[in-house]
């Protein structure tokens, strides 16, 4: 045959082929450019507004018996609102979301059910925040008649975040190989043990890590709040009683004053709220690193 | 401690497709037992629906009789997991448990299925390592990830992890495929002296493995692609590679196909 023959050589890079790749890694780089701008625009805006009423009596202070034109006050009372409803949420649709995810992935692979509820999870997942609020305060404070409080806020929150945290622990129970299952059945080990043993520490650290994300974004949420925590000047530390605050909210308050004072206490209040979502991503960190395998003990 | 298997009139079926049907053999104890055949021929179905790890996929189903010393397997009442834990599994590739030690591993049979003082579950764990000839390799780093062995170091600690929870019965299912010559070796003679204690069946493309470390083998084939597949001939292994009584086998050893 002459197919040796009438193989093309071995040649330099074209200059077509050079050019090629130099405008495409101009265009990789930019677009990573422009996708950081923002980011780092925001962190320094906040940290640099954010520092002039950063100090001990912001984090240590309530809004009470501070007047329209006062300077000082602080956040205490949302810091306790914000980290009570956020706990409070996870603590509602962290187990639902990831039984949720269990029962997609383990057991209902491929039945009618398992299908109709990834398709809700899906709907849930683009439901605007305020619809969740608006939930909650038709349904469990208007119907139902009981107070605003912290806890329909988390209630709100949980609608949120729930759908997350489901598609979060499926995509990471999804990625753990076959072949680990059936080495845990073909030990005698019955499948919920194996589930419990084997597939969800192999999946921790993705599912934690989706679980902090699922948070960070309720953390933020504002409209839900205001229809369901209501909104106060004082430390309320009962969530299930009575109007709190939240950080989101305290922002939104704080930003719509005409002072000064209070327009710095917003920045503050935002500062203290990334910060917040930063160090509970740290921790969670820390709790992945500190079961994770390759760690050597 | 070993005990014999006895297969009659099984046919293995994945939703509506019949893998393989009409299989019948008896696997002797204390013997290694190894399947041969062209891929795709139901060797590795045929293994699996021998410790019920068929019916983990899902759809999968069986007919059939599965007797283990006289009590059939898939008798009414009969716990799979209990099966399982009679009949132990190694796998084509090996998979360690990647959350766990190397110590955890071998104990993952024992700890996930009942408490067991710590000294106890240190003597079966070193006795396991030993029976997998993987102890004086590994003994001082007992503490540290499974998977960052080797490949063949890997698949030898699989096999510490089968027979920690002793059980009578173990499979392989081409456990050497994915290892070089060196490691296939340690494996090939580990399965020679674990044959002493553990009736052993072994799925393999490897011909000359067959013959190595084999009593008896069976040929399977299937008439044509989509047809289910099926025993062609069981025999003595000797018997088997120097005069195969069907033609199709002797064309499969030769190398004629497959």
């Amino acid at each position: 045959m002459t197919a040796i023959e009438e193989a093309t050589p071995i040649q330099h890079v074209s200059p077509r082929r050079r050019l090629t790749d130099l405008v495409v890694r101009v265009l990789v780089y930019l677009a990573f450019a422009i996708a950081v701008v923002p980011l780092v625009a925001v962190l320094w805006m906040v940290i640099s507004n954010g520092l002039a009423r950063f100090d001990i009596e912001f984090l240590t202070h309530s809004m009470r018996n501070i007047g329209a034109r006062d300077a000082g006050g602080g956040a205490y009372h949302a810091i306790l609102g914000t980290l009570e409803q956020v706990a409070l949420s996870s603590l509602i649709s962290v187990p639902i979301g990831l039984l949720t995810a269990i029962y997609l992935v383990e057991y209902g692979r491929g039945t009618r059910l398992a299908r109709s509820i990834s398709f809700f999870v899906d709907v849930m997942t683009g439901v605007p925040s305020v619809v969740a609020g608006l939930f909650i305060l038709a349904f469990w404070i208007l119907a139902l008649g009981m107070p605003f409080s912290g806890f329909a806020g988390a209630l709100a929150l949980s609608i949120l975040m729930m759908p997350t945290v489901v598609r979060a622990a499926e995509e990471m129970l999804r990625l753990v190989p076959a072949d680990l299952r059936e080495a845990a059945y073909a030990l005698g080990v019955p499948k919920w043990r194996t589930i419990l043993k084997v597939v969800l520490p192999t999946a921790l650290t993705g599912i934690v890590t989706g679980v902090m994300l699922a948070i960070a974004r309720v953390a933020g949420e504002t409209a839900p709040l205001l229809l369901t925590v209501f909104f106060t000047d004082s430390i309320n530390e009962d969530p299930f009683n009575g109007p709190q605050m939240g950080l989101p909210l305290y922002v939104f308050d704080q930003a719509a004053r005409p002072t000064d004072t209070a327009i710095d206490r917003a920045w503050a209040g935002a500062l203290t709220l990334i910060l917040i979502v930063m160090l509970l991503n740290l921790a969670a960190r820390l709790i992945a690193w500190w079961r994770s395998p390759a760690r050597s003990r | 401690m070993s005990k014999q298997i006895t297969v009659s009139g099984l046919d293995a079926y994945y939703g509506s497709h019949k893998a393989i049907e009409d299989v019948s053999m008896t696997i002797e104890p204390r013997s290694v037992t190894a399947f041969i055949g062209p891929s795709g021929c139901g060797k590795s179905t045929f293994l699996r629906t021998l410790n019920r790890m068929h019916e983990v996929i899902p759809g999968a189903r069986v007919e059939g009789k599965v007797l283990l010393d006289g009590v059939d397997l898939y008798g009414s009442g009969v716990e799979p997991v209990s099966v399982r834990r009679s009949i132990g599994m190694v796998f084509q590739r090996p998979n360690p448990f990647p959350t766990m030690s190397i110590y955890e591993n071998v104990a993952a049979g024992l700890r996930l299925n009942r408490r067991m003082p710590r000294s106890q579950t240190d003597e079966v764990v070193e006795e396991s390592l030993r029976g997998a000839n993987l102890w004086n390799e590994v003994k001082d780093r007992l503490n540290k990830p499974g998977a960052g062995l080797s490949g063949g170091q890997q698949q030898r600690l699989c096999i510490a992890r089968a027979i920690a929870v002793k059980p009578q019965v173990l499979l392989m299912d081409e456990p050497c495929s994915a290892l070089d010559p060196i490691s296939t070796l340690a494996i090939e003679d580990l399965i020679t002296k674990l044959k002493q204690e553990y009736t052993i069946v072994i799925v393999t493309h490897n011909m000359q493995q067959a013959a190595r470390i084999s009593d008896r083998t069976a040929f399977f084939n299937l008439a044509a692609q989509g047809q289910p597949g099926k025993v062609i001939e069981m025999d003595v292994t000797t018997r088997m590679f120097t005069s195969p009584s069907e033609k199709a086998t002797e064309d499969y050893i030769t190398g004629r196909f497959g």
